[in-house]
């Protein structure tokens, strides 16, 4: 059935331009103007060849692209067991351990530092293998909803096909599963890649000064150097090494695309023989153990003080005072009451923006797909350079907006936005048009029909968005370290502070920070993730077919 | 600052509330913060205040006009000192209210303040050294011509202010303190020159911060480059790092950090001021009438601070008059014994037990200004190279 | 006259002609079936005449008035879809008043009138269930109650008893005969059992002979 054809009752242009307005007003001044402006600075002047001509420079760009290389491989060597059996058997407990992987992706960058560094001996602190382990675990997630989920939709039957042909169970997965999964190993692998080069938190709590990745190295010299010339080139070379990659793996994902017959959910089956369930068993209960080792850890760090356990951190709130009228570390209370305070107003800015951009891009067909691209945008560059953009963009009036108690909660909307945006159009496009159709013979004008029929689905996934729009601004550590001023400090950065300091009290005082972080992230997102995969890593195309959750 | 639109008034009366509730605890001096100050008069004798609609209570002040932002480092005491106590003194005698913010160490709080110019986080910032100073004009981060004539201030500090931008208010000098019971109890000898510092008998012993956040910690590279030269620093410092010294971002966790006497770390060496020994003394409890702590006074290096209204402030004229009460006698009187530095008003008279425990040395090194004005921020990258990458 | 009358309808999607000149008269109190094999323009047909597709030529007439450019909304021309379209967001007695709500009539009389309606299609007391929870039979009662309710001019029907077990067809089968002529209904029904076409209308046509 062509519905498509000659849309009659679709929503008046008025109405979509209208809804459109303020989205795109949005992301021209937040994001595109900004961006404009990062790279004005980039080109201007010396900053350039200063920059480039700097050995460390490329010091730190090498070292950022093996340590995400080395990350995204060790990862997806790591995640293809989880994904196996996630994909192909039915055991006690897959439920929560998807959830588990979940929770863990959704978790706060500063709190995964947190985690590792509370897990690894201080030799292993702070080096670069902690915070690839960090991120393997972070990222473990992509491999089984990507390459999983596409796994799941794999026919079984080529598989025993292979095996009837005298293929092992090895040789199987290395000639037929492997090949044919490539897809999404292409996908997974370009999402494990962006989100570990330009990994931030992590790489600020648990690395030290020896491993200082691009992201680490715009936020020095910016704010510590007062370089704003150099870090905004080395923004630019980031997002230029970025492209390239991506674009290459695109190419690449196109070369291999295959027509797979993929089918509906294939049946899992329970193992069967003794090697079988071993397998199954030790591969889950492996998955589990790392990721909760770190969050487990770290809970029990914030305990442990010089003098052995002691619930000091959790209830000395406030700093500790060293001197009279000297206090060590900043303020946890006040740290949390500025994250709240910030996650409400960056929830209501992005749910707001966010259900107009969903109904303008379902409303607008051809169009609307140049504003969700748009939107979409801030996921790929990342929170630095949003936040170093707006930094450097709005310090002069008119429009001075460096003090503006929102200026933090928008920038951490414009993170948040694509995600809301994501659960929203998803729903919305799946909303059968015909229901428009059937308003119409009842006598309701496009727009009222609009209203009373299509609006009404907004509000779940809304619901989605929100939390997932306020755990991500709880969380949010990249922008808000450009963002935020003396006195405004949020969890994420007061974790940092805490961390850093070498007194046992404030260190316990940073896990317990963190683990309080943790369950707030945690609980908002799983919560609603029983309405909607949040990670939006199941929509993911994979070789041609959008496999659906 | 962070102002709300809709609860802006509620935040400033709660400040005032606040600054009523604390000042009714800082009233004078208590026992165990100064055990032997009676010749210093309590800064809280306060002049008649001015005719206002509140009734002069015992402790209550009257409610300042107009409250300002003083931005300062994190090792400015916040209340329960006579330095709060002094500030309140000067909200009672202008009704110009005081809010205290805490940017971090120097190095942070200058840039904060770098990034900030034109809308900055406060009016009046303190603490501002010789070592970042040529940045800090250089950003402009300063309003020009609203201060006051400086009084009683020595012509080589106001040398390097040569437009007004800001004014001197203290000096010291950036030593090395050791833990004496330490090298006692270990039987080690004490370092007495920076090369010592180096050597493989102190391994791991060291504890600096880091040039780019802290002022202690640039005044301390830029005494190594003093001693071994713009082109042999390097070398020092790769002896250094070899010899497993740490690094922290600011002086408060050096110092009350890592630093085995005050702070129950690792480190007995410790980058900090010629003037912490006598600290160490003051707040000592149970009281004590020897230092725990020692300076190595070949590794000094002479500080001067500086205090300055911010460019972009609202309040420029309130803003000026409490820089101008910073540098007065009745301020300056309590630096001494709270930030343990030496008052740039030379009007203003020492006590008695800083002048006991105080080690001046005999020469602080130095370097020409325009000298770190060229070459500071180099320095500090290839520091930051060396040393941590 | 002819109540209803579609003149040379034309509908091409992309390079193919679903419909080329398809003409239909019905007259008032008329129920004429259209009969076809799947892909014959049936729906199509039907889409054009609610208002709901716009034609590439021809004319739509009601009564006196041509209501070619005329969008659905403001025609008078119910559907009944072939999977109920219900709004699953709302109660089955707020399906059924939808389109009066739409009309402006309040809410009590709506409730009222709508209700008559179940009642009529022998869904009474179903006001407050839920749509999604509806069984096959009574959700296609719903979807017809609710197009009923606004008393078109003219009413659609979709395919309006597919997929109903045999027992459940005949009997709804003779209801909605019976229905469509107690309240003197204009309706165009599209089937492809000629059966059914034969209980519910006066007249058959089947699509190869009113599109040339």
């Amino acid at each position: 059935m062509n519905n498509g054809q000659r849309p009659v009752n679709r929503l008046p242009s008025r109405v979509v331009a209208a809804l459109a307005v303020g989205p795109i007003a949005g992301l021209a001044v937040f994001y595109l103007w900004p961006f404009a402006t990062l790279l004005a600075r980039a080109i201007n002047g010396n900053a350039v060849a200063d920059t480039l001509s700097r050995g460390a420079t490329w010091d730190v760009a090498w070292f950022t692209l093996w340590q995400a290389v080395v990350s995204t491989g060790i990862t997806m060597l790591v995640g293809l067991a989880p994904a196996y059996i996630v994909a192909r058997f039915e055991f006690p407990g897959r439920q929560l351990l998807v959830g588990l992987l979940t929770a863990i992706f959704v978790l706060p960058t500063v709190v995964m530092g947190a985690a590792f560094l509370a897990l690894l001996p201080d030799s292993l602190d702070r080096s670069v293998w902690a915070v690839i382990a960090a991120h393997v675990v972070f990222n473990l997630a992509v491999m089984v909803r990507t390459v999983g989920a596409f796994w799941e939709h794999l026919p079984t039957d080529m598989e025993s096909a292979a095996a009837t042909l005298g293929a092992s169970r090895w040789r199987v997965f290395v000639d037929i599963s492997l090949p044919l999964l490539r897809p999404s190993l292409n996908a997974a692998g370009a999402i494990i890649f962006l989100f570990t080069f330009t990994s931030f938190g992590v790489v600020r709590i648990l690395g030290s000064a020896g491993t200082r990745t691009l992201e680490i190295e715009v936020w020095r010299r910016a704010t510590q150097l007062g370089d704003i010339g150099g870090a905004a080139v080395l923004s630019v070379l980031q997002l230029a090494i970025l492209a390239a990659v991506v674009s290459w793996s695109t190419r690449a994902q196109r070369r291999h695309a295959r027509a797979v017959d993929l089918r509906p959910e294939q049946d899992r089956r329970r193992a069967k023989s003794t090697g079988e369930r071993r397998f199954v068993a030790s591969v889950a209960i492996g998955t589990a153990a790392l990721c909760i080792a770190p969050l487990a850890a770290m809970a029990i760090r914030s305990f442990r003080s010089s003098s052995g356990w002691s619930t000091a951190a959790w209830t000395r709130l406030g700093k500790a005072e060293v001197r009279p009228g000297i206090r060590l570390g900043l303020d946890p209370v006040e740290a949390l009451v500025n994250s709240i305070q910030n996650a409400a107003w960056a929830t209501s800015f992005a749910v707001a923006l966010g259900a107009m951009a969903s109904l303008a891009i379902a409303a607008a067909g051809r169009g609307g797909r140049l504003l969700d691209v748009g939107l979409m945008l801030p996921i790929g560059t990342s929170a630095v350079t949003i936040g170093f953009g707006m930094l450097i963009t709005f310090d002069t009036p008119p429009v001075d907006w460096r003090a503006e108690w929102w200026l933090v909660p928008v920038g951490h909307a414009l993170v948040a936005l694509p995600f809301v945006v994501r659960t929203t159009v998803g729903v919305l496009r799946s909303v059968d048009p015909s229901l428009q159709d059937a308003a119409a013979t009842l006598g309701a004008s496009p727009t009222r029909a609009w209203w009373d029929v299509i609006v009404p689905f907004l509000w779940r996934p809304l619901a989605v968005g929100a939390a997932l729009a306020a755990a991500i601004s709880l969380g949010e550590f990249g922008a808000t370290s450009f963002l935020s001023r003396s006195g405004g400090e949020t969890l994420p950065i007061a974790i940092d502070e805490l961390l850093g300091r070498t007194g046992s009290l404030l260190q316990a005082q940073g896990y317990a920070l963190a683990t309080i972080l943790a369950v707030a992230t945690v609980s908002l997102v799983v919560g609603v993730s029983r309405f909607h995969d949040v990670t939006g890593l199941a929509h993911r195309r994979a070789g041609g077919q959008t496999v659906d959750r | 600052m962070r102002t709300r639109p809709i609860i802006a008034s509620a935040l400033l009366l709660g400040l005032t509330a606040a600054a009523c509730a604390s000042d009714s605890s800082t009233g004078a001096p208590t026992a165990t913060e100064l055990p032997a100050t009676e010749s210093a008069p309590p800064p809280t004798d306060l002049t008649d205040a001015e005719p206002t609609d509140t009734e002069p209570a015992t402790d209550q002040p009257a409610e300042p006009r107009i409250t300002i932002t003083l931005v300062t480092y994190d090792s400015f005491p916040e209340a329960d000192t006579s330095i709060n106590a002094a500030l309140d003194a000067f909200t009672e005698q202008t009704a110009i209210g005081v809010e205290l913010l805490v940017a971090g160490d120097t190095g942070t709080m200058l840039s904060k303040a770098a990034l900030t110019v034109g809308n900055p986080e406060g009016d009046v910032m303190w603490g501002i050294d010789n070592t970042f100073l040529s940045r800090a004009l250089q950003d402009g981060i300063f309003e020009l011509g609203v201060l006051a004539d400086p009084e009683n201030v020595p012509a080589e500090f106001l040398a390097l202010v040569p437009n007004g931008e800001a004014l001197p208010v203290d000096f010291g000098d950036v030593c090395v303190n050791y833990d004496i019971g330490y090298f006692v109890e270990n039987e080690l000898a004490v370092p007495t020159s920076l090369q010592d510092l180096a050597d493989p008998a102190y391994r791991d012993l060291l504890v600096v911060q880091n040039p780019a956040t802290s002022s202690p910690g640039l005044a301390f590279l830029l005494a190594s480059i003093d001693e071994f030269g713009a082109d042999g620093w390097q070398a020092y410092w790769q002896q250094l790092k070899d010899n497993g010294v740490q690094v922290v971002d600011g002086w408060t966790d050096a110092y009350y950090g890592s630093f085995t006497w005050a702070g129950g770390g690792d480190r007995p060496l410790v980058v900090s001021y010629g003037s912490s020994p006598p600290a160490e003394v003051i707040f000592a409890d149970p009281p004590r009438d020897d230092s725990p702590t020692g300076v190595i006074e070949s590794t000094c290096f002479r500080q001067i601070e500086f205090a300055g209204v911010l460019a972009g402030t609202d309040h420029p004229d309130e803003a000026a008059e409490l820089v101008r009460f910073l540098g007065s006698e009745q301020f300056q009187a309590e630096l001494a014994l709270n930030l343990f530095v030496y008052p740039a008003n030379s009007a203003v008279a020492l006590p008695q037990e800083f002048n006991d425990f105080a080690v001046v040395p005999e020469t602080s090194r130095t370097l020409d200004p325009d000298l770190i004005d060229e070459n500071r921020s180099d320095w500090i990258d290839e520091w930051s190279t060396l040393v941590l990458g | 006259m002819s109540h209803l009358r579609v003149e040379q309808i034309g509908v091409r999607f992309d390079t193919t002609d679903v419909l080329r000149q398809a003409t239909l008269r019905v007259d008032h109190a008329e129920v004429v079936a259209l009969l076809g094999p799947s892909g014959s323009g049936k729906t199509t047909l039907l889409r054009v005449i609610a208002g709901i597709l716009r034609p590439d030529s021809g004319t739509v007439w009601i009564g006196t008035n041509d209501i070619t450019s005329l969008p659905a909304h403001q025609r008078g021309v119910g559907m009944v879809f072939q999977d109920n379209q219900l709004f699953p967001h709302m109660s089955t007695i707020d399906n059924v008043a939808y389109g009066l709500r739409v009309a402006g009539v309040g809410k009590v009389e709506r409730q009222d009138r709508g209700a008559a309606w179940l009642d009529r299609v022998g869904l009474a007391g179903f006001e407050r269930r839920n749509v999604t929870e509806l069984s096959g039979g009574e959700a296609k009662r719903v979807a017809l109650a609710r197009t009923l309710a606004t008393e078109p001019s003219v009413v659609l029907l979709d395919e309006p008893l597919s997929g109903l077990d045999r027992e459940l067809h005949d009997h709804l089968a003779t209801q909605l005969a019976q229905l469509l002529v107690d309240h003197s209904i204009t309706a165009v029904l599209v089937t492809h059992d000629p059966a059914e076409a034969d209980v519910i209308a006066s007249r058959s046509v089947r699509m190869d002979q009113i599109d040339g």
